[in-house]
């Protein structure tokens, strides 16, 4: 069964060249038949492939395919090959099945869309880069995925592409990765250059030997590593692009900039923590990123009024809590938190899309409310989900991924308090505005009539991810055994906070929260106007709102200068030199010609003047 | 036979060839400047003449008669494209006959 590994991501890249061929001349059906069908298959794959897994480990609980060898040329030889541990595993299992669940939703939340072929076409290739990128066996492999989802990313947030806005917040997000791929490449040609290889296990291993712990190589190859994990993953101060991503359908939102691509930087750095327990400073950068992130897209999700745009910024500040716990070592952790997020997180936006679609494309949650009536799975779903993000204690599975990354940012030898109490802080953030939207959405007053029901392809990918947000960590002893197999696990504590202290405050920061937002907007409505109505209060909200300013400073940082140059140069400058040169030539020509008159006495007379000036110059010289 | 001085002779070749000069450079007529033009080879065969008279040498007087066999030469086909001209251009103004204007 192994075996068939390959099929996983060579099944949604099929369906692409399907769609993307005949796609325009397929029918309403069949578009839909492949299009889902392929991320099915590979679904349906991953589970066989994973319970052969656990029932019969492989030998060392790896298992590398190899496909064949992509380039040869001397030393190096990159191959097309898999490698499947318990890590690679847990994130294909995951990728699989909610791109299936999301698959499922879009097949009716898009049917009127014209692009109905080119959307799956696109969807499809995502599905099979990603997943491309969580086997590949050696880091060029990776970065092809890698460039890949970045690729699907960009075509997906301008999927509606009649509207300059969407294209625009699509370059962005391609420009700002950017940004984050080209460190990485750097890193890559590093990582060859000094260990002779980019096949993981191997490179791995040799920087184990060869580097000593904090030496210079291992620092500039995982910081850029980190600044590849940064762009992709939204995290400070590259995390500008993921609110203006929602752009895209809502589908995309929930597949690529919620559950699965944007934590592809997480994947990475999990992937190759061995460079970045050699260098201990990046790692703790990792962890300072994330939790400044993490409070940062807390302030922010706080004040925004697009229900995506809320959840885009708890998407950048649950990230936060993944690059917390891979900062303090806690690998486990980090990949926990990956799969309820992926859960909640996908069906927070599947359910907003309900809602969305509902209210014929509305956004504005201030002009939503009373929808717990009017759309009852919708509310149930995202209740559930909203518990799971903000961690209602004991009964959800974002609890339990959460106070393990709490403890672990407490508890371990790289955490600190300080670590610690940002993830609190970062808890009573979450939980203000999941109950802030909740309150505002599904309760008070009806604002904007009801105009379409979900039908059955939505409703069941939304109950199953919420059965999954739920039940989606109950038994976690198991699973950290398994992912132990591909990832060191957290030395034992050597004090700090105890894990009952921990959970106990975490779970009465969610109370404080779901406190704060109940009082501020369904007891005393009135207050959340009062705060915003004073000057100190309209002031942070601007603030807040636009992501601390952050766009604002690039925008007078990079693109500003960039646009001045741009202008300075339109001429350009350089060409100017040679263009001066021939119009100096031409010029001299123009006042040359000046001289051939054609009138024959002109000529005499320069022949007489310039025969007296011979004589001068022979005589007086 | 008392010979002319020199210098006498010399400016008065000068003064020829200025009016030769000025004639070219003044006229519009190309036969007044084919004119003009023999009155310089005259001055300068005139230079020749004075200055081989000054030396007792018989070479003076045989570049003269190159000098009028050129000029002969020179009016022929001087004449000849006159002609020509004047059936192109129907006039003998040179200030008209500006086609290889730069």
């Amino acid at each position: 069964m192994l075996e068939l590994l390959w099929l996983v991501p060579a099944i949604p890249f099929a369906g692409t060249l399907v769609l993307a061929v005949l796609g325009a001349r397929m029918s309403h059906k069949s578009v839909t038949t492949v299009g889902v069908g392929s991320v099915a298959a590979s679904a349906i794959i991953s589970i066989f492939i994973a319970a052969e897994f656990l029932s019969a480990p492989p030998p060392g609980g790896m298992y590398t395919q190899t496909l064949w060898t992509w380039i040869d040329v001397g030393s190096f030889r990159p191959q097309i090959a898999f490698y499947l541990d318990a890590l690679s595993l847990v994130m294909m299992l995951v990728v699989t099945f909610v791109s299936f669940l999301i698959h499922l939703y879009s097949a009716e939340f898009m049917r009127t869309d014209e692009g109905y072929s080119r959307f799956f076409a696109y969807m499809n290739l995502f599905v099979a880069c990603m997943v491309t990128l969580l086997l590949a066996d050696n880091l060029l492999l990776l970065y092809l995925g890698w460039e890949g989802v970045g690729l699907c990313s960009y075509l997906l947030i301008g999927f509606w592409y009649q509207d300059p806005v969407n294209g625009l917040a699509g370059r962005k997000a391609f420009i700002v990765t950017r940004v984050g791929d080209t460190a990485m490449a750097i890193g890559l040609f590093l990582l060859f250059h000094s260990l002779g290889t980019l096949r993981i296990q191997d490179l791995l291993h040799a920087a184990q030997v060869q580097w000593s712990t904090g030496s210079a190589y291992a620092v500039a190859a995982a910081a850029l590593l980190l600044g590849g994990a940064v762009g992709k993953s939204a995290q400070l101060p590259l995390q500008t692009w993921l609110p203006d991503a929602m752009a895209g359908p809502t589908p995309t939102s929930a597949l690529i900039h919620a559950a699965t691509m944007v934590t592809a930087g997480v994947y990475l750095i999990a992937r190759t923590h061995v460079l970045f327990e050699l260098a201990p400073p990046v790692q703790l950068a990792v962890a300072a990123i994330g939790a400044a992130t993490l409070l940062m897209a807390g302030f922010s999700a706080l004040v925004q009024n697009d229900i995506k745009r809320v959840l885009a910024y708890s998407t950048v500040s649950q990230i936060g809590y993944m690059f917390l716990a891979l900062g303090v070592g806690a690998w486990g952790a980090a990949i926990f938190h990956f799969m309820t997020h992926a859960f909640f997180k996908a069906l927070l936006f599947l359910a907003a899309g309900i809602i969305i679609e509902a209210l014929h494309h509305e956004h504005n949650i201030f002009r939503m409310g009373g929808l717990r009536k009017e759309l009852p799975v919708a509310f149930w779903t995202f209740l559930i989900a909203g518990c799971s993000l903000a961690g209602l204690p004991l009964i959800t599975a974002g609890y339990y991924s959460k106070d393990l990354i709490l403890w672990s940012a407490g508890s371990s030898a790289a955490g600190s308090i300080g670590l610690w109490a940002a993830g609190i802080a970062g808890v009573v953030l979450t939980s203000l505005y999941t109950f802030r939207l909740i309150f505002l959405v599904f309760l008070g007053p009806v604002r904007t009539p009801v105009t379409r029901r979900p039908g059955l392809a939505m409703t069941i990918p939304v109950c199953v991810l919420a059965l999954l947000s739920i039940v989606g960590s109950f038994d976690k002893a198991p699973f950290a055994r398994f992912i132990a197999t591909a990832l060191p696990t957290l030395p034992e504590a050597v004090g700090g906070i105890t894990e009952t202290l921990s959970s106990i405050v975490a779970a009465l920061a969610f109370l404080c929260g779901l406190l704060g937002a109940w009082f501020v907007y369904q007891r005393n409505p009135a207050l959340a106007t009062a705060m915003v109505e004073n000057p100190a209060g309209r002031l942070l909200h601007r603030f807040w709102f636009s992501d601390w300013g952050m766009d604002w400073l690039y925008h007078r940082l990079f693109v500003r200068p960039v646009l001045w140059v741009a202008r300075v140069n339109k001429a350009d400058l350089v060409d100017s030199i040679y263009d001066g040169l021939a119009s100096l030539v031409t010029l001299c020509y123009r006042v040359l010609s000046l001289t051939e008159t054609g009138k024959l006495r002109w000529y005499a007379a320069w022949i007489a003047g310039g025969a007296v000036a011979f004589v001068a110059i022979v005589m007086f010289l | 036979m008392e010979l002319v001085p020199m210098r006498d002779g010399f400016i008065l070749a000068a003064a020829l060839f200025a009016l030769g000069l000025i004639g070219v450079l003044v006229r519009r007529n190309v036969i007044f400047i084919l004119m003009s033009i023999e009155v310089m080879l005259n001055a300068a065969g005139l230079a020749f003449v004075v200055a081989g008279a000054r030396w007792g040498q018989p070479d003076g007087q045989v570049v003269f008669l190159f000098i009028l066999s050129m000029a002969a030469a020179e009016v022929s086909v001087g004449l000849a494209l006159v002609l020509e001209l004047h059936r192109q251009y129907k006039s003998l103004d040179t200030d008209a006959i500006s086609r290889m204007k730069g």
